[in-house]
């Protein structure tokens, strides 16, 4: 909301203050600043001239005129100029040189088209008056010569733009925002909308034949007629220039008028061209299959749902959005009808939604407009259409209302101070309701609204009222303003109280909260998860969790792989990525790709996040429960079973050296090994041991894919991706990549580690090589070993994999050290030796090992 | 013992032993290495050394002379001794200093081998701020990103009207009608917390959030939120200012405080848009004449979240007794207060994933 201040002084008498102090106070009451642009402060030197002579000047392009300027100067001004709107004898505003026109540009003496031109006649729009810039601007013949133009056209004004949240809908007008600055700087407000100081007539003979057919979409519609309007007339300057300043453009004095008084009160209206209506005038809702023309030359198609004006053509404009074409008035309308109503808050919302038709006027519908507006509103109009436009009046005015209790809030007067945490007297409570307009009386009489349209979508009334009321000594009854459909509950009368006090005044206390339990276990292993890749040598990364069908094709995944399976956005921001992902490894490897894009080869990234994982059979729908209740376990169970599942997952890629090259030697390529030692350094955190078994698992390389299990549980895999995957992201060769379940972790992590016993007896060492045919998995082979060679093994250790012609073709040898120590002896040679033999012979015995002669 | 004979053995003589001490020392001051010293000792402190021999003929003197001669003798011996050690000490501290010189390495050489990674900034502030709360009594809590239309608005009291829940603003999953939304707020949060936990409930739930805005220096569709909730007997909006207060010092430093405007969000009544006193400036930047201030852009408040009252209608969608429970709730942006508290200027830095963006932000931010 741009609020001119010179528009807001009209009706509050604020003190002395600039601009940014009016912004100030507004803002610490709720209406929070934008935005500060000022007029006309940089503008001097500017005054009234007389144009005495004009020479037109030949052989140029356009018509180019040296004028003679009696600007009550010693002589008159020479001013070169290309406007030709004007004759000799009309007073015009012009800027001297040395003068200044808005926005610092200024104006000099200099040559131009051959003559002397000493300033410029000026355009409404050179003065920032507003956009007319069609020829320049002619003052009434009684203006004065040599005038201040800054003082005589009121140049100078700052405009405070507002952010108005959705709540208080009346502050989209001049009268809400002069309420609040009235209330903030504790000086007196005149209300535009003063039934007496307008002069409202009372007489209630109808002018035009008009009902309303559904309550529920208006409650009040009210119809003013003019006749003899003459449309020719142009809008004063005064008014073209408020509406351009508070961001609307001018369009006819008739347009005018509705969208000043618009802005100034709240409240839309409507213009009809009188001649262009038929018959009685009737709000009803949309019947299936009508349509209408609208003033931006479309055809809608109009729901049942939506709100319509109509007579016994049909449909003639759509309520509270935007007229019909056909009964739209023109530049030779003379009779008009004005129209002003009070619609349903959602209906409009709705219906402007619907149609993609946002208008200053739906807006102000959906936040809620003033109930008692209407009248006064439209009286307004045609007053204006009468002084202005020269209309003629016509007596009566049309009137169909709906039946509307307001409602009233009763609460302890102490309830404000309670919610606060301060103390507020029941004077201050009762003075600050009034003065947002409730009406305030002693004891306990609540009443829910009935009747008429929904004013702000809020729901009221019944089993919810009841919960929400609140009770205690010293009751007061408050029956909020017409302008303030939004205050329906204890809690909006308490926010009135503590914001008019000022938020400013609130004691700072801390709460003794009860002794909290800290990180569970799980938020405390993805901690460490992450701290633990991290100085493993992955950068995190957070990629969108928006993926693509062909991310699936680029991973190779079967056509029946549950990872195809993914939850689809209605409305994705890109139908390239519609999908919510199944797997990290989409958003990972296009982060590796860009960094490898922007020159960093060697990359190893990680990322800790859910994904989303459907279920078979779910329900589609999510059921909207009500909020009356605490919904029932059912009801509850009945949205969880339609929510995908979303475990947290944990994935790393990397490609490039893993360890770089440098003065010390070589580096080391990143390899499957990494990827399944990161998932290793995982399960570590989670103090669990991974088992590694080979597998084919798109999108890895199927020789170097490892399933990972803990215990029988597949938590995820890891190795080298498939060249086709690769080539299909353009990613480094052999690029890696590990992901791993941590939501499957967390179930199996052991308790508390057992602490264990320390021997100080010395070690025994044994070192085996045994020979085992190449596909033997060395899981299998250590863990043969660590069976067969029972308590006494401390440790054990690969130290190397050889295959070559010694050990015969299709084997490998596997060298392993294994330690051995006893917690209350030395071992003698011949226990070591046994024990070493038991494991050996639990390999030959499982996997045909056999020992590798010297 | 009048037959005994001096001359027989002059090497006992006083003269003769102070020769061989002079000689002695003479070798092994000249000793310039510790062979050379080996050779000195062999040949002056050794068995078959002068001193060494004199000494075996201490027994052929006659009694009365004995005690005398060994004196000498012995005292010889040590002066030798005490001048090897010395001069082995000596040579040993010339030979480290030159082996160790030798060995000098440039210890300024990078060792960059297996460089370390870093967490991502967003997720180490939303573990600061959890922290922050843990600290004060809160727990964890969390919800489903992918969440029911229920818990994401009509439980927060947002209308079924509402602009904010058109698919303008928000993702739908499958279509308007499913009742599932990827959730805008981490608000659902709160729901969840109101259901599920006994009363009272102090919880932080720090987490990922979604709206349909493009990407582009200042807006990005997918972004976190980390969202407090205190549901408890007497909890007043005094307790909510004492909350933030102390939060704001416990990431900021001590003085720092926030101030709270009036504002509108449907799940909270009172409502206050929360500012933070500029860290930087500390407000001064505000006052006429002083040097401006970017992190505040010379406001002297940096606008950092949402705040209130939790609106007795949810707290009634949760069964909550609103006449015998009250609460406030906040929120505040993640990526907007990594932007202000670490002078980041986009926000496309932060999702894109560029390994310099994030690798100086380390371990802990």
């Amino acid at each position: 909301m741009k609020v001119p201040l010179s528009w807001l002084r009209e009706y509050v008498d604020l003190p002395a203050v600039t601009a940014h102090e009016v912004a100030d106070k507004l803002t610490m009451a709720g209406l929070k600043l934008e935005s500060i642009a000022s007029h006309g402060h940089d503008v001097k030197n500017v005054v009234v001239g007389e144009v005495l002579e004009i020479e037109e000047l030949t052989g140029f392009k356009k018509p180019i005129r040296h004028c003679k300027v009696e600007t009550g100067e010693a002589t008159p001004r020479e001013i070169v100029c290309g406007a030709t709107n004007f004759a000799a004898g009309d007073r015009v505003p012009v800027v001297l040189p040395g003068g200044v026109l808005p926005g610092g540009f200024e104006v000099g003496a200099r040559k131009t088209y051959g003559r002397m031109s000493e300033g410029m006649i000026c355009s409404e729009r050179e003065l920032g008056l507003s956009d007319e810039h069609a020829g320049i601007m002619v003052l009434p013949p009684d203006t004065p010569i040599g005038a201040d133009v800054v003082e005589l056209l009121g140049l100078r004004d700052d405009v405070i733009e507002l952010e108005i949240t959705p709540d208080i809908g009346y502050a989209l007008s001049i009268r809400g925002v002069a309420r609040e600055a009235a209330i903030a700087f504790g000086v007196a407000f005149r209300d535009p909308a003063d039934a007496s100081s307008v002069g409202l007539p009372t007489e209630t003979s109808p002018a035009w034949s008009a009902s309303i057919a559904d309550p529920t979409a208006c409650d009040r519609f009210v119809l003013r007629e003019v006749t003899g309007f003459d449309p020719a007339k142009p809008s004063p300057l005064w008014m073209r220039t408020r509406l351009t300043r508070a961001g609307m453009r001018p369009v006819s004095l008739a347009v005018d008028i509705t969208n000043y008084l618009m802005l100034e009160l709240g409240q839309p209206l409507h213009a009809f061209d009188r001649a262009k209506l038929s018959g009685e005038i009737v709000v009803r809702r949309a019947v299936a299959g009508e349509r209408l023309e609208t003033l931006d030359h479309v055809v809608r198609e109009l729901d049942p749902d939506d709100i319509l004006i109509t007579d016994r053509s049909g449909p003639i404009s759509m309520a509270g959005t935007m007229g019909g074409l056909d009964t739209e008035i023109s530049d030779e309308s003379t009779d008009i009808v004005i129209e002003a109503a009070h619609f349903s808050a959602t209906g409009i919302s709705r219906e402007s939604r619907r149609h993609g038709l946002v208008s200053e006027s739906s807006k102000r519908f959906e936040r809620g407009v003033d109930r008692e507006l209407p009248l006064v509103a439209s009286w307004r109009a045609v007053q204006l259409l009468a002084e202005l436009g020269g209309a003629t009046v016509q007596p009566g005015v049309t009137h169909a209302e709906a039946d509307v209790t307001p409602p009233r809030i009763a609460i302890p007067s102490g309830y404000p101070s309670a919610v606060a945490g301060v103390t507020y007297s029941k004077d201050t409570v009762v003075a600050r309701l009034q003065q947002v307009g409730c009406v305030v009386v002693d004891g306990d009489d609540p009443a829910v609204r009935k009747g008429g349209v929904d004013p702000t979508g809020v729901v009221t009334g019944g089993a919810l009222a009841a919960k929400l009321a609140v009770t205690g000594d010293d009751m007061i009854t408050v029956t909020p303003p017409s302008w303030r459909p939004d205050l329906t509950d204890p809690n909006d009368l308490a926010e009135e109280v503590i914001r008019l006090e000022g938020y400013a005044t609130l004691p700072s206390l801390l709460p003794s909260a009860p002794a909290g339990a800290g990180l569970t276990e799980g938020q405390r292993l993805r901690r460490r998860v992450g701290r633990a890749l991290a100085e493993g040598g992955y950068v995190e990364v957070l990629s969108y969790p928006f993926i693509s069908a062909d991310d699936f094709d680029r991973m190779l995944l079967p056509a029946d792989d549950a990872r195809r399976r993914a939850a689809r956005l209605a409305n994705p921001l890109s139908e390239d990525e519609p999908l919510m992902r199944t797997t990290l490894l989409p958003g990972l490897l296009k982060t590796l790709v860009r960094n490898v894009g922007r020159g960093f080869t060697d990359v190893a990234l990680f990322e800790t996040g859910a994904v989303y994982r459907p279920r078979e059979g779910a329900p589609d729908v999510a059921p909207v429960l009500g909020v009356e209740r605490r919904p029932t376990p059912e009801e509850l169970a009945s949205i969880e079973a339609a929510l995908p599942d979303q475990p947290m997952r944990v994935a790393v890629v990397l490609a490039g050296e893993f360890e770089r090259s440098g003065w010390w030697g070589g580096g080391r390529q990143a390899s499957w090994a990494d990827a399944v030692q990161a998932a290793r350094l995982v399960a570590a955190e989670a103090r669990l041991e991974l088992s590694v078994t080979a597998d084919q698992h798109e999108p890895w390389h199927p020789g170097r894919c490892a399933a990972l299990y803990v215990g029988d549980t597949l938590v995820g895999h890891a190795g080298e991706l498939h060249p086709r995957a690769i080539e299909a992201y353009g990613l480094p060769p052999r690029t890696a990549a590990m992901e791993l379940e941590l939501s499957r972790l967390e179930p199996a992590m052991p308790g508390p580690v057992d602490a264990p016993a320390v021997s100080s007896y010395p070690v025994a060492t044994q070192d085996v090589a045994l020979i085992v045919p190449d596909f033997t998995p060395v899981a299998d082979v250590e863990a043969a070993l660590r069976d067969g060679a029972g308590e006494l093994l401390e440790s054990i250790r690969l130290f190397d994999v050889y295959a070559g012609e010694q050990v015969g073709e299709g084997n490998k040898s596997l060298a392993y050290t294994m330690r051995f120590r006893a917690p209350d002896r030395t071992l003698t040679v011949e226990e070591t030796t046994a024990a070493r033999d038991s494991a050996v012979a639990m390999a030959a015995d499982r996997l045909g090992a056999h020992l590798r002669s010297a | 013992m009048s037959d005994y004979d001096p001359v027989e053995v002059t090497p006992l003589h006083a003269d003769e032993v102070s020769r061989m001490e002079a000689d002695a020392i003479a070798a092994i001051k000249a000793a310039d290495s510790l062979d050379a010293l080996k050779q000195a000792r062999l040949a002056h402190a050794g068995d078959r050394s002068p001193i060494a021999l004199a000494n075996r003929e201490i027994g052929a003197l006659p009694p009365a002379a004995r005690a005398e001669a060994g004196k000498r003798v012995g005292t010889t011996r040590k002066a030798i001794n005490e001048a090897l050690a010395a001069r082995q000490a000596e040579l040993e501290a010339e030979r480290d200093a030159r082996v160790l010189v030798e060995e000098t390495v440039d210890v300024s050489l990078p060792w960059d081998r297996r460089p370390r990674g870093a967490r991502h900034p967003l997720t180490t502030l939303q573990e600061h701020i959890a922290d922050a709360f843990v600290a004060m009594g809160y727990e964890v809590a969390e919800g489903p990103e992918l969440e029911g239309e229920w818990f994401n608005f009509d439980a927060l009291n947002i209308a079924k009207d509402h602009p904010a829940r058109s698919d303008h603003d928000t993702f739908f999953v499958d279509s308007t009608e499913s009742g599932m939304v990827l959730r805008t707020q981490t608000s659902p949060v709160q729901i969840r917390a109101l259901l599920q936990r006994d009363l009272p409930v102090y919880v932080i739930s720090p987490g990922k959030t979604f709206r349909t805005d493009e990407l582009d220096a200042t807006h990005t569709p997918v972004f976190h939120q980390t969202e407090g909730l205190a549901v408890d007997e007497g909890l007043t909006m005094a307790h909510l200012k004492g909350t933030l207060d102390r939060f704001a010092e416990v990431m900021f430093g001590k003085g720092i405080t926030t101030r709270f405007r009036p504002n509108y969000f449907p799940f909270t009544e009172p409502s206050a848009e929360m500012d933070l006193k500029c860290f930087v400036c500390r407000g001064a930047s505000a006052v006429p004449g002083n040097p401006p201030c970017r992190t505040c852009k010379s406001e002297g408040w940096i606008e950092w979240g949402g705040c209130g009252m939790v609106n007795p209608r949810v707290l009634v969608a949760c069964g909550v007794d609103p006449s015998r429970y009250s609460g406030f709730a906040f929120g505040m942006g993640i990526e907007r207060t990594l932007m202000f508290r670490h002078n980041a200027e986009d926000m496309r830095d932060m999702i894109e994933g560029d390994v310099r963006f994030t690798l100086p932000f380390g371990m802990e931010i």
